[in-house]
């Protein structure tokens, strides 16, 4: 009786079993076979070498439009990857050796440098930071100090109509509404870059309160300058912190901050350039520690606060990456950076990003000749 | 030993005997061992990140209120605090909302209906959820800034939960968001186990003369409470590990206040917008390592809760029945 249901079985079931065997051993073969074959390089004749980095959203525009353009410029043959992921994770990230190079608008600290020895800080471009608005009705221009801005992000500062707001600004109508402030939730250099300013440009900001993730004591977080972005642009009566090129390619308006010289600047590509230009800063060498360097409240008349340079974090030595960097990734990497702070800045303006200045050239140039790949220097 | 069977004096196929018995067994075993050994790894080497922040903290990193990076202090409190917030507003939301879905899908759907809208609520239980989350900020956070919470402060304003500025990112409108994630999970369980009641329990109730919505009371629900338990314990787990579509909504600020209209944190919310700072040796890695580890002992916490809950309950019911 039992050998009855099971015929009926086979038979309706058509493929043999040992047919079965036969084909799966014949399927595994071939993937062996293949797998075996991807990890010997058969197929890697033309491999484009793809450049991984990882770190500030506050150039991410910039870097975007350089890695577009770097792949025809290349015909294919390398790629850059860039993830905007905060300031604070493009450190984390150089410094566990995971990515080939990192974005920060906050140089690194001492910890940082300790924790990461042998990191070149390499200024790829110049940006402002903006404090952006949503006042149904009021446009661009609304005129603003370090003070208020420090006491608005303290909370201290409640209202629209403030008092010391009103007073800047005679003949503007502001509504009697909350301040809803918005920050950054993630590490952000663009966070450092704010706190610093507003320590520096008030009496009330305290110390503590300066960093790439502070405790915030007011105001709901975004991530990432898009986020706070977009969050503004969407809900009325918010201030936040914003990158100049998001605020203009999402038509956002901006106020006017006070500059040490007594104006009210409207942050635009030329009043980043004359802080830059003003500045004048004696920049340390590429692999000197870079704490503390910074723009904000440069001198001249038409400078803007706010403007801040952003680095590029590349190791001197580039062997301490592993295994995942050869000579030709090594190589691809040294020839990207210095296409991106020569020929690249010429995407810089259409972006709202300030070209930079031959002095900066220069002393980029002397970091990436230093640059080597098992002692041999890469950039002829 | 029988390898290859031959019936009547024909080939009849391969069949395991004792060997394979024991081959199976012994790769069952290891994979099942493999699984438990991997959870041990898991949380060994959380355990030995997390002991820096432990062992400078101590027991008072549970109620630390402080979150500052820059001072390098660190307390779970507030995150700890939203957590339960807007896992208790999900359930308050979702689980009536799911037990009426569960109820109208066994009990009182039509064929027709039942079947493709059973089909659907299952859908909804695979959107990602940071799908879930570009949702709640371009739809639900305006939706709640501009109408749902100023209407809500407008009745009951009075009460201090519903103070505050309304601005759409803050523990409230997480809360539904949750709630709104986890209606499927409740529901298609909650509706599997009521489908389990046999039919005898509402024919005998419906017999007695009681009503419809009596029969569902007294015959199908009180049958099928450990199930439903069980589904909104599921929902609960999925509420208190809930991370992207919890980070857009909830406002991401380190605080603990009273209204639900003001932004906080959760724990899987902080650990997803941080984890990416921190070297290796970073104070603040160990202290997100210890919060996650607080996470999974309020899961495991909230798990063995409800095994024992359904325990007594199926032990109660098998009184009753």
């Amino acid at each position: 009786m039992s050998a009855e249901p099971e015929e009926i079985v086979r038979r309706k079931s058509g493929v043999g079993r040992r047919t079965m065997f036969i084909a799966v051993g014949a399927i595994a073969v071939v993937a062996i076979v293949l797998v075996y074959g991807a990890f010997a390089g058969w197929f890697s004749s033309s491999q484009p070498i793809t450049l991984v980095g990882a770190g500030a959203t506050f150039p991410d525009p910039l870097i975007r439009k350089w890695s577009s353009v770097y792949v025809s410029k290349t015909n294919g043959t390398v790629r850059v990857n860039y993830q905007a992921l905060g300031s604070g994770a493009g450190i984390s990230q150089i410094t566990a050796k995971t990515v080939d190079f990192a974005g920060t608008d906050a140089p690194l600290n001492a910890t940082e440098r300790t924790n990461a020895p042998g990191l070149l800080h390499i200024p790829e471009t110049i940006g402002a930071v903006t404090a952006a608005y949503n006042l149904p009705g009021i446009p661009s221009g609304l005129n603003l100090t370090g003070q208020i801005l420090a006491d608005i992000f303290l909370g201290t500062i409640t209202n629209w109509d403030n008092a010391s707001i009103a007073a800047l600004n005679p003949g503007v109508s502001l509504p009697s509404t909350s301040i809803s402030v918005v920050h950054r939730s993630d590490g952000s250099g663009t966070s450092f870059v704010w706190t610093s300013y507003l320590h520096l440009a008030s009496t009330t900001w305290p110390t503590s309160l300066v960093g790439k993730n502070p405790n915030w004591p007011a105001g709901i977080g975004k991530q990432g300058n898009a986020g706070v972005a977009g969050y503004v642009r969407q809900t009325a009566n918010t201030i936040g912190y914003v990158e100049l090129a998001y605020t203009v390619q999402n038509s956002m308006t901006v106020a006017k901050v006070r500059n040490p010289a007594g104006n009210f600047i409207l942050p635009t590509l030329n009043t980043t350039r004359d802080a830059a230009a003003g500045a004048s800063p004696t920049l340390p060498a590429s692999n000197a520690s870079w704490t503390g360097v910074s723009i904000l409240n440069a001198p001249g008349a038409t400078s803007y606060p706010i403007s801040s340079l952003t680095y590029l974090l590349v190791y001197q030595e580039l062997n301490v990456l592993g295994p995942s960097m050869t000579k030709a990734r090594a190589q691809a990497l040294v020839d990207f950076v210095w296409w991106a702070v020569h020929e690249g800045q010429a995407y810089s303006e259409a972006l709202v990003y300030v070209p930079l200045p031959d002095p900066v050239k220069n002393l980029n140039e002397q970091g990436l000749r230093n640059v080597t790949f098992n002692g041999q220097t890469l950039h002829t | 030993m029988h390898r290859f069977r031959f019936v009547r004096g024909r080939y009849r196929g391969f069949e395991p005997g004792a060997l394979g018995d024991t081959l199976f067994q012994g790769l069952a075993s290891l994979v099942a061992l493999g699984v438990v050994a991997l959870l041990g790894v898991i949380a060994a080497v959380l355990l030995v990140v997390a002991s820096r922040s432990v062992g400078i903290f101590g027991v008072g990193f549970l109620g630390g209120a402080t979150w500052d990076s820059v001072a390098n202090v660190y307390g779970a409190a507030p995150f700890i605090y939203g957590t339960l917030v807007t896992s208790a507003l999900a359930l308050l939301f979702g689980v009536p909302i799911s037990l009426g879905v569960a109820i109208f899908l066994s009990e009182l759907a039509p064929a027709k209906i039942r079947i493709p809208l059973t089909y659907v609520v299952e859908l909804l239980a695979a959107v990602p959820s940071v799908v879930y989350g570009l949702w709640g900020i371009y739809v639900l956070a305006p939706a709640m800034a501009a109408s749902i919470e100023p209407a809500i402060q407008g009745v009951l304003g009075f009460l201090p939960i519903f103070q505050g500025a309304t601005r759409g990112a803050d523990k409230f409108a997480a809360g539904v968001i949750l709630a709104i994630m986890i209606i499927p999970t409740i529901s298609s369980v909650s509706r599997e186990a009521l489908r389990a009641v046999p039919q005898s329990q509402r024919e005998a109730a419906l017999s007695l003369g009681a009503t419809r919505w009596e029969t569902t009371r007294i015959a199908v629900l009180r049958y099928a409470w450990a199930g439903i338990f069980g589904a909104i314990i599921l929902g609960l787990g999925r509420a208190v590990g809930e991370t992207m579509a919890v980070t857009m909504m909830i406002g991401n600020s380190n605080t603990i206040t009273l209204s639900l209209f003001d932004p906080g944190q959760t724990i899987a919310s902080l650990i997803a917008n941080n984890f990416g700072e921190g070297g290796p040796v970073d104070l603040q890695k160990s202290a997100l390592i210890e919060l996650g580890l607080v996470l999974m002992l309020m899961s495991l916490v909230i798990n063995v809760f409800a095994r024992l809950m359904v325990a007594r309950v199926i032990r109660r019911g098998e009184g009753m029945g």
